[in-house]
Order: C-alpha cells, then sequence, then structure tokens
C-alpha cells in the first residue's frame, strides 16, 4: 500500500511539474521575454536576499540551540587536560571563519541582487585589480599562517608520548568484532607481552604469553576505572579489523590496528561525579533520564563517560560501548586491589596454563590439534571407559566399534554402543572437551576423502550432541588421507587406516 | 537587454574562418550512418558526454534513493519499514509485523551510497560529461583527438557500472565496509559478509573505472593541448577548459595508485600475500598473515582519494566561472588569478592526503607537514572565492536557473570550505575525525557544491546538447528548494560532529552521549526526503524538455562569447559545417567598450586594445 502511494506520488509530482512548466513558459511569451527576465531578476534578487538573512538566523539561532553540545561550552566543556586547548583552537577558528563566512555570504547574495539586470543597466568592465587580489590573498594567509601554528603546538603537545621518568599508568585496549577488552598491568605496572596465535576464546581471550610473569598479575576490567589527575597511556590494539577508540568526552581518539600497537596519552581531569555535578547546572540536564519514569533519576545524575568505536568495523560497529568510570585515586586503588588478575581466574592450573611448560619446546597451544597432535605412525590406544580414566589429555584413543555404511557418513546401528560410552564419560567428566577424528585411506580423490571423513566426524559430534552434550566441548576434524596409521599398501592396512579417533583436548 | 547583433557565426566563420579541409574527407560523416553507430557506439564526443550524463543521472537516482533509506533507518528507527520488502527483500527483516533494516544491508547502502556518488556521479558523471562536451566545442576542434578511444572510456565506465550494479543483487550483499573499503575489513570474508563476492565485484568495477578514467584523461589532455584552433592560445582558453586539463591531469596521476592498491587488495584476498593483513584473530582462527599493514591502504587509496575531491570539484568550478560570467555579463574577475590558483590547487592535492589518517595510527610528526599543506589550500581557494564574488560586482545580472545554481555553488564552497579549515588542523580532528562533522563537511563541499555545479552547467549548456530548453520555473524551484533543503540537511550535522558522533552508526540508541539527537535526525531525514523529490522533479524536467521543451531558435541564446555557441544548433559530427573557427579574443569580453560581448571569433578592432587579462 504505501508502496503505491509513493509511485502515485511521483506520478503526481511529475504531471505537476509538466504543468507549472507548460503555464509558465505561455505567461512568459504573453509577458515578453525581456520583461520577463527582469521581473524574474528582481525576484530572484529578492529572493537571494531573504535567503542569506534567514540562512543566517538559521545558523545563529541553530547554534543556540545546541549550543550544550558545542565544544567548550556549557556542560560539553572536555574531561581531559589536552582537550580543553582542542576546544579552545576550534572556538578560534570559528571565530576567524564565522567572520568571513557571514562576510562572503552578505557579499555574494547582495552583489547579486544589487546589480541583477534592469533596463538600461551597463555592466562594468573590471578585469582584475592588482592590489584586492594581493589583499585578499594576504588577509587568509596571515591568518592561516596563525591557525597553522597554533594548530600545530596544541597538536604536539596532545599527542605527546610519556616521557622518560614520568609517572604514568599504561592500560590496553583491544578491539574486536564487536567489543573492546581492557587490560590493565596488575600490580607490577608492567602489561605483559602477548601473541595473537596464542588467543584461545574464553581460555586467554587476548593471547597473553603465560611464560611471561608480567602477565600473572594482568587484569582485565568490565569497565574502565582510572584515577583523577594520573597521566594515562591507552595502548591501543586490535584483534581482526579496523577500530578506534574514541573517548567523546576526553577529545580522545586513535585507530586500533591488528599487528600495529597504538596509543593516546591523556589526563583526565574531571572525576565522573564532578562532571555530573557541572551537567547539573543545565536545564536540560534536569529531566528525567527515562522519560518512562517522571520521578526516575536525572540526566545528569546517570552520566557516565563513554568508550565507542569510530573507525567501520562491520555490522556491529555502532554498539561496542563501554563505561568509563574516573574516581580519585583512592577508590582506584581500591578499586584495583579487589580485581583479580585474569591468570589466577581463568588459567592457572588449567589445561592450557603454559606458565609452567617444561622449557625446552614449550609448545604455544594454537590448534591443539596441529601442534599436540600423536605422531602418525603410532597406533592409538584401543578405546574404553577405562582406557579413558586413565589417559591423559592429549591423549588419542581409537574407536574400533563406530563404523559407517559404504561412502557415506550415515552411522551403522551398532556404532551406538561404543559412542554411548562416550556419552556417559562426557556427562560423568564435565570439564572434558574431546575431538572426533575421521581418518579414511587413499583411494579415490584427496578432496573428496577429506570431505567424507570430516562427514563422519560430524556425524559422530552429531549423535553425541543429540543425546544432551554441549557442541562447544567437541571439535569434529576430518584428515581424509592425510595422517595414515600404516603405509596403503595392502587391503589390511588400508582397513586400518580408514578409522575414527577420540582425542581427549582437555579433561 | 542592450544587445549588439553580430553576424551570423556561420558567415562569419566562413569569412574569416580557418579551412582544415574537413569537407573533403566526407560529408556528415559515414560511420554515424546507422542507429548503432549513432547513438550507441558513437564516437561523436557530443553523443559520448549525453551518454556519460544519462548514466550518471541513472546512478545519481540509485545512489540518492539508497541515502534516503538509510536516512529513514536514522531518522525514523521504529518506522516499520516492511514497504520496502518487494525491493529489498531478505535485507528487511520482518519480526512482529515490524520491518527493521537490515545492519549489514544498512552498512552496504552506506558504502553504495558514497561508491556511486562519488565515482560514477561526481567523476564520470560530471568530469565524463562536460570534458567530453565543452574540450573539442569550446577550442574550436572537430572532437577528441581519439574518438575511439574516448569510445572506449564511457564503455570501460559502462562494463564497470554492470559489475557494480550486479554486485547490488549478491546473496551476501554488496560490499559494505565504507567507500573507502579500508583492509582487514574488506580484506576477510569473515569479517563482513559485503566482504566476500561483494569486494570481489567492487574492485572488479573500480579497476575498470580507472581505466575508463585514464582513457578518458588521455584524451581530454592531448585535445587540449594540440587541437586548439588556429588563434586559441593557453591564455585564450575558458577557465571550464584549465579546469578540465588539470582534473585530467590529476586523474592519469593519482588513478593508476588506486588500481596499484586494488591489486594489491586482490592478491591479499586470493593469493595469501599480506601487503595491508597482519597479526588477525577472526573466526575463532589464527590468520597466517604477519608483517602486512592496513595503513599501507590507506596511503594508496588517499594518494587518489584525496586528489579524487579535487577531480571533482575543479570541473564546477570550471563550469561555474563559465556561467557566472556569462550571465552576469561580465568578464571572470582575475581569469590568471583563477588559472594559477587551479593550478597550485592541483598541485598541493598530491601532498596533503594523510589528512585523512590523522588518527590513523601514522605517526604524530609527520602529521604537522600534512597539517601545514592542507591549510595552504586555504589560500588559493579564498582567492576562487573572492574572485567569483567580484565577478558580481559591478554586473547586469541575468538570473536564470543556470546563474542560481552558481550562485549557491559558491554559497556551499565557502560553508564547506571553511570547515575544512577545523578539519585540516589535526589538533581539532582529533574530536571531529569520524563523526558527522566530516559527514557535514564534505557534502557541503564536495557533494552539494560539485551537484551544483553540474546543475549549473547543465542547465547552461542543456540548449547545446539537445535544442530545447529545459524549463525555467521548474528550474528555479529546484535550486531554492535544494539550496534550503540541501543545507537543512547538512548543517545541522556538524553540532552533532561537535558532540562526537560518529557517522556509519546504525543506531545511536546504544550511547548516552549520543542518543539525545533523535529530533534532529528526524529533521534531516525529512528535509532529505524533500530534496529527493525535488530532484526527481529535476529529472523530470530533464527528459520532458528533450522532447517537449521550448526550442533553441537561435545559436548563441544566452549571447556567449565562446566557440560551442558558433556551431549550427543541430551540429553534425565534426562541430562545425565548413572552416573551423578562428579565434582573436580571450573567452571573457563582456562588456567591453560598451558592448554587451564580443565573440571570440571576432577579430580585434582597430582601436581596440587588448584586455589586459
Amino acid at each position: 500500500m504505501t508502496g503505491l502511494i509513493a509511485i502515485a506520488s511521483v506520478v503526481l509530482l511529475g504531471v505537476v511539474a509538466v504543468q507549472i512548466g507548460k503555464i509558465s513558459d505561455i505567461f512568459a511569451k504573453i509577458r515578453g521575454e525581456e520583461a520577463s527576465q527582469h521581473e524574474s531578476n528582481l525576484f530572484n534578487g529578492r529572493l537571494g536576499l531573504f535567503f542569506v538573512v534567514s540562512f543566517l538566523i538559521f545558523c545563529v539561532g541553530s547554534a543556540w540551540y545546541y549550543k550544550n553540545d558545542m565544544l567548550g561550552y556549557g556542560p560539553h566543556v572536555s574531561a581531559s587536560a589536552h582537550g580543553e586547548w582542542l576546544d579552545w583552537l576550534f572556538n578560534v577558528t570559528l571565530f576567524f571563519t564565522g567572520i568571513v563566512f557571514v562576510l562572503t555570504h552578505l557579499a555574494l547574495f547582495w552583489f547579486a541582487y544589487k546589480y541583477r539586470g534592469e533596463t538600461g543597466r551597463k555592466s562594468l568592465f573590471i578585469v582584475h585589480d592588482n592590489k584586492l587580489e594581493v589583499i585578499w590573498t594576504a588577509i587568509p594567509a596571515v591568518v592561516m599562517f596563525g591557525l597553522v601554528i597554533s594548530g600545530l603546538w596544541v597538536w604536539n603537545n596532545a599527542m605527546d608520548d610519556i616521557k622518560e621518568g614520568e609517572d604514568y599508568l599504561e592500560i590496553e585496549a583491544t578491539g574486536s568484532q564487536f567489543l573492546w577488552d581492557i587490560r590493565y598491568p596488575g600490580k607490577d605496572g608492567a602489561l605483559g607481552t602477548k601473541n595473537y596465535k596464542l588467543i584461545l576464546p574464553g581460555k586467554n581471550d587476548l593471547g597473553q604469553d603465560w611464560r611471561d610473569a608480567k602477565n600473572l598479575d594482568d587484569f582485565k576490567a568490565d569497565e574502565i576505572v582510572l584515577p583523577v589527575g594520573k597521566k594515562i597511556r591507552v595502548r591501543i590494539t586490535a584483534k581482526d579489523v579496523l577500530h578506534n577508540f574514541d573517548l567523546p568526552h576526553f577529545r580522545v581518539k586513535m585507530d586500533a590496528i591488528p599487528g600495529l600497537p597504538t596509543y593516546f596519552v591523556f589526563t583526565p581531569k574531571l572525576t565522573t561525579e564532578q562532571y555530573r555535578l557541572q551537567l547539573k547546572k543545565y536545564a536540560d540536564q534536569n529531566v528525567p533520564y527515562d522519560a518512562a519514569e517522571p520521578n526516575g533519576p536525572k540526566r545528569w545524575e546517570k552520566f557516565e563517560y563513554e568508550l565507542a568505536c569510530a573507525e567501520l568495523c562491520g555490522k556491529g560497529h555502532f554498539s561496542m560501548r563501554k563505561l568509563v568510570k574516573i574516581v580519585t585515586p583512592q577508590e582506584y586503588e581500591k578499586w584495583a586491589a579487589a580485581q583479580v588478575p585474569y591468570y589466577e581466574q581463568n588459567v592457572k592450573g588449567k589445561e592450557w596454563d603454559t606458565s609452567v611448560t617444561v622449557e625446552p619446546t614449550p609448545a604455544p597451544v594454537v590448534e591443539p590439534t596441529a601442534t599436540t597432535a600423536v605422531p602418525a605412525a603410532a597406533a592409538p590406544a584401543e578405546f574404553s571407559a577405562a582406557a579413558v580414566e586413565k589417559a591423559a589429555a592429549g591423549s588419542v584413543l581409537q574407536l574400533n566399534h563406530v563404523t559407517f555404511a559404504s561412502a557415506s557418513s550415515a552411522l551403522t546401528p551398532e556404532s551406538s554402543k561404543e559412542l554411548d560410552v562416550i556419552v556417559e564419560l562426557l556427562k560423568k567428566s564435565t570439564k572434558m572437551t574431546v575431538e572426533i577424528d575421521g581418518h579414511t585411506d587413499n583411494v579415490g580423490d584427496k578432496a573428496k576423502n577429506k570431505k567424507l571423513s570430516e562427514d563422519r566426524a560430524k556425524a559422530v559430534e552429531a549423535y553425541v550432541e543429540s543425546k544432551g552434550i554441549a557442541k562447544e566441548r567437541m571439535n569434529a576434524m576430518g584428515y581424509g588421507d592425510a595422517k595414515p596409521l600404516v603405509p596403503n599398501t595392502t587391503p589390511e592396512n588400508k582397513q586400518k587406516n580408514r578409522r575414527t579417533e577420540f582425542k581427549i583436548l582437555t579433561k | 537587454m542592450a544587445n549588439v547583433q553580430y553576424k551570423d557565426p556561420e558567415e562569419m566563420i566562413a569569412e574569416t574562418g580557418w579551412n582544415d579541409h574537413f569537407h573533403e574527407h566526407h560529408h556528415g560523416d559515414k560511420y554515424q550512418s546507422n542507429f548503432f553507430a549513432t547513438y550507441i557506439f558513437s564516437t561523436d564526443h557530443k553523443m559520448i558526454s549525453k551518454q556519460f550524463l544519462i548514466t550518471g543521472m541513472f546512478w545519481a537516482l540509485i545512489g540518492a534513493a539508497m541515502s534516503i533509506i538509510f536516512r529513514l533507518q536514522l531518522g525514523f528507527p521504529e518506522a516499520d519499514l516492511s514497504w520496502l520488502q518487494p525491493i529489498l527483500g531478505k535485507w528487511i527483516v520482518v519480526n512482529e509485523g515490524i520491518g527493521k533494516l537490515d545492519p549489514e544491508f544498512y552498512y552496504a547502502l552506506v558504502t553504495m551510497h558514497g561508491t556511486i556518488i562519488v565515482f560514477f556521479v561526481l567523476t564520470a558523471g560530471l568530469s565524463g560529461t562536460f570534458s567530453n562536451l565543452l574540450i573539442p566545442l569550446q577550442l574550436g576542434a572537430r572532437d577528441m583527438a581519439s574518438g575511439f578511444l574516448n569510445m572506449l572510456s564511457y564503455w570501460f565506465f559502462f562494463l564497470s557500472s554492470v559489475a557494480m550494479f550486479y554486485s547490488l543483487f549478491l546473496n551476501t550483499g554488496p560490499f559494505a565496509g565504507g567507500w573507502t573499503a579500508y583492509p582487514p575489513l574488506s580484506a576477510l570474508p569473515q569479517a563482513s559478509s559485503g566482504s566476500g563476492a561483494g569486494m570481489t565485484l567492487w574492485t572488479v568495477s573500480l579497476a575498470l573505472f580507472v581505466v575508463s578514467v585514464l582513457l578518458g584523461g588521455m584524451n581530454y589532455i592531448t585535445t587540449v593541448l594540440n587541437l586548439r584552433t588556429k588563434g586559441m592560445t593557453m591564455w585564450r582558453m575558458p577557465l571550464t577548459i584549465w579546469a578540465f586539463l588539470v582534473t585530467a591531469i590529476l586523474g592519469l596521476l593519482s588513478f593508476p595508485v588506486l588500481l596499484s592498491g586494488l591489486f594489491l587488495m586482490l592478491f591479499d584476498r586470493g593469493l595469501g600475500t599480506s601487503f595491508y593483513l597482519s597479526e588477525i584473530f577472526i573466526g575463532g582462527k589464527a590468520l597466517d598473515h604477519v608483517g602486512g599493514s592496513p595503513i599501507l591502504y590507506q596511503h594508496l587509496f588517499w594518494f587518489l582519494g584525496h586528489p579524487e575531491v579535487y577531480i571533482i570539484i575543479l570541473p564546477a568550478m570550471g563550469l561555474v566561472s563559465e556561467v557566472l560570467a556569462t550571465h552576469a555579463r561580465k568578464p571572470i574577475f582575475g581569469y590568471r588569478a583563477m588559472v594559477y590558483s587551479m593550478l597550485a590547487i592541483g598541485f598541493l592535492s598530491f601532498i596533503v592526503w594523510a589528512h585523512h589518517m590523522f588518527m590513523s595510527g601514522v605517526n604524530p610528526w609527520i602529521s604537522n607537514f600534512f597539517v601545514v599543506f592542507t591549510l595552504i589550500i586555504a589560500v588559493p581557494s579564498a582567492v576562487k572565492v573572492f574572485n567569483w564574488i567580484g565577478t558580481l560586482y559591478g554586473g547586469n545580472i541575468r538570473f536564470n536557473s543556470a546563474m542560481l545554481f552558481s550562485i549557491g555553488f559558491v554559497s556551499m564552497f565557502i560553508s564547506g570550505g571553511l570547515t575544512g579549515i577545523f578539519l585540516g588542523n589535526s589538533a581539532i580532528d582529533i574530536q571531529m575525525h569520524d563523526t558527522y562533522f566530516v559527514v557535514a563537511h564534505f557534502h557541503i563541499v564536495m557533494g552539494i557544491a560539485a551537484f551544483f555545479g553540474m546543475f549549473a552547467g547543465i542547465y547552461h549548456w542543456y540548449p547545446k546538447m539537445f535544442g530545447t530548453f529545459m524549463n525555467e520555473t521548474l528550474g528555479k524551484i529546484h535550486f531554492w528548494g535544494t539550496i534550503f533543503g540541501a543545507y537543512a540537511i547538512f548543517w545541522p550535522m556538524h553540532y552533532l560532529g561537535m558532540a562526537g558522533v560518529p557517522r556509519r552508526y546504525y543506531s545511536f540508541d546504544a550511547f548516552d552521549a549520543f542518543k539525545h539527537f533523535a529530533d534532529t535526525n528526524k529533521f534531516i531525514t525529512t528535509a532529505a526526503i524533500v530534496v529527493f523529490a525535488l530532484q526527481v522533479m529535476f529529472v523530470i524536467n530533464f527528459f520532458y524538455s528533450i522532447w517537449k521543451g521550448k526550442k533553441m531558435t537561435t545559436p548563441n541564446p544566452w549571447l556567449s562569447t565562446t566557440l560551442e555557441w558558433t556551431t549550427p544548433i543541430e551540429a553534425g559530427h565534426g562541430n562545425w559545417v565548413g572552416n573551423l573557427p578562428v579565434v582573436h579574443r580571450w573567452a571573457y569580453d563582456y562588456g567591453k567598450d560598451g558592448k554587451d560581448y564580443i565573440p571570440q571569433i571576432e577579430p580585434m578592432g582597430k582601436d581596440e586594445s587588448d584586455s589586459d587579462h
């Protein structure tokens, strides 16, 4: 229906346009071309004056209407030290450009009106005027010189990195689709090293290297909490695509780039509480925060500093919000002391704790299957409930009674016996995660073999899942003929290579 | 209007013109004797210019309609969009009877809107149309240096359009990573569904587009340098031609850099190289790419991207200069200063690209240089503005649609240019980067302004293209509605930018700092719909007037000095029937020695002094 209305209005618009066109042509003809042109000159010249006056009023009026959003005015003052200079520069630029804006607009539309075509008017033959041109080249040049010098001064101060011996707090912000991870250095005051290859979602979100002792006391925070008056260096990184660390109240903005850490140094000047009290003075902040709750908290009472993303990062770009709280140094100390290091909470003593891995060849846990796989030639142990109980994480057991219809991934009915044992085991030890590996012999197309083995592993996974085990605890892999147990020389050997393995990832 | 009657230009050229033996080759053009050769695979620059214009208008409507759809999302986030389902299909997600725009597709619309308007409309549609139409006509040439390459230039643009158009219908959606296509988002299909086939087609389309620009540009430059008629020295060329020349040089030097950047992107996507990718963990996997830098892409992109904004605005400046002088019945003020400022702007446009990247992680120290060069551009730009205003001073101004849009252009260029002074200063850019302040700035200075230049050009040269006039009343409604409406759309965005509202947000509800602009966003969207309707009216006027418009009765309706108005009303391929016109003076003898105008083909009088421009 709305579509019909839309089409109808377009058609109507077309008809109206054509009719106006026809009528105006007829009128022009009746009045005579020159007369109607002069009439039109007067009318449009006046319209120009009307336009410029209403436009300039609109500019001033809108500035008044939005005064609470203008940089450095009213409630929109900078909450950081360098930001004040930035606001100052903005307003200086606004002053000079404002003068140019008003004068040129008045001249443009005034001249257009004043020198409109009329009977008897002759245009002046002015080709150029050197003196005038020198003046109007020199004035902008001088003004620009001033703006450039002050701009560079503000810029270089704002972008200064920490100098040696300065007291500061470094935190790290890592953007990923579509959230921010905030890491604090912990008691030692230093952030530990990280490596993107070590990232394990839920187990090591940032890819911290646990062999680096500096990492062991680092903690992750749900909100950015910072002490007022302290120099903060934010190390800005990204996991997947570009993001941008944007703190609008602090005039802080810097891209987060995978593979290339950036930084921004700033000093928070007002605590959240202080900023709220400033806002309290303004009428538009004294309205209910939530219109549905007229007696609820006022806008200023609910004010929070916010972290946003300001570089397009995908469909969730608009939702990367994090709270920022600026508190007194004492409050900060108290808060920081209460935080539990990520290592203590999520890693220590767990299967993925690599901090104590035997030194010579510490295997970084990237994809457990690839790096910790048992050498292909070693025959896996037979699968049984007892064997699983005994086996350590990383062990591989062979499922002998899980079989499939020929060239298909349909499980045979007799497979269920062994699979039900697996289900029981997974139900009993709730922390155990496993991998199901499918293998084939080398008969036929490699790609098809890989696909078949994958499908077969997935069929096993699906069966186990159907018995109430979370899919997240299993990982189905198909290797095709890439990992033969024995050389594919005899039918017996081929039979041995066609197998399904059960690997314990964690226990 | 005090009007000196000159001899019919045809007679004049027959007497004083220069015989290039055009007649002796063939009468008319035997290669254009059938429908296909005349209207489709034409090598006549006049036909090619119409092809560029109409293709550009097609894209302009699509690009603008896209902006209306995403503006609906921003202005009326609660509204039910299920009525768009017949067009947008699965991209409207209907939940409990309420249709919502899919965020993925919102970003696709934003991306396509930018790509289409910047490249297809304001590069091909503007420079392609008017360079083609005016370079041979205003220089006194029979056609472009190579009519064949000129034809190819259009057809590569057409192919590029086809690839982009096709991508709109992909199951995974068109590319959705912003018109700048920054990697890794654009390089990794797992990062965004539009970065799959959509991005591949986007890249292919732009590669074809670069070919089109290069073929066109080479032609424009060669024609300007070699095919000027007798007496047409460089300093006698109209400012339009200077603008097209500088534009073509910029395009020739900068587009290949984009092409190389796109090739590296294709390698990263398809061949596993790591030019732009490093240390990425995505979709639960750590990728093997190490050592690349996404910032390298940004350098390559903006090395084109910045000159590109001048590729867009310079032709508009040229058209406006010409239209202002003609309808003010006065010489353009400071002709040489205009040329030098265009050359200066063209040169500077190559050394300011990193001002798009102040907050991208480039060394802050390097930004110092880019701030200085960027803000220097304000000087030649200011000179141009003062010269345009100076041209109006003391004129005898004829207000028509072309003139109004030229005046509107100057207003837009002032408004948008001045906000550039804020953004060019890196310190202010810390707060403004990637906010609505930027959106407001570039839409006014190179979006609306360039469109105004284009409209001025269309209204002014429409009789040259079609032999009829567009309707003036509708043209004036179009102008006044659009200038009020365009400011209503973009002016409030400055305040959003000051508050720090980031661009490219699907919704502002998540942030307390950004969500209190709901009324402003409603206002902007409403204004956008009105302005869009006015553009539809323009398109109706355009096509209606081709067949039903007021017929042209004299070859020089604006009493203009330049050569394009000396050809017959229905000029064939070759433009002039007999001799080529010979030029005796510059293009701006308006109001000289008490005469309303003196055409360029008029020999200097005995006592007449050169105009000392």
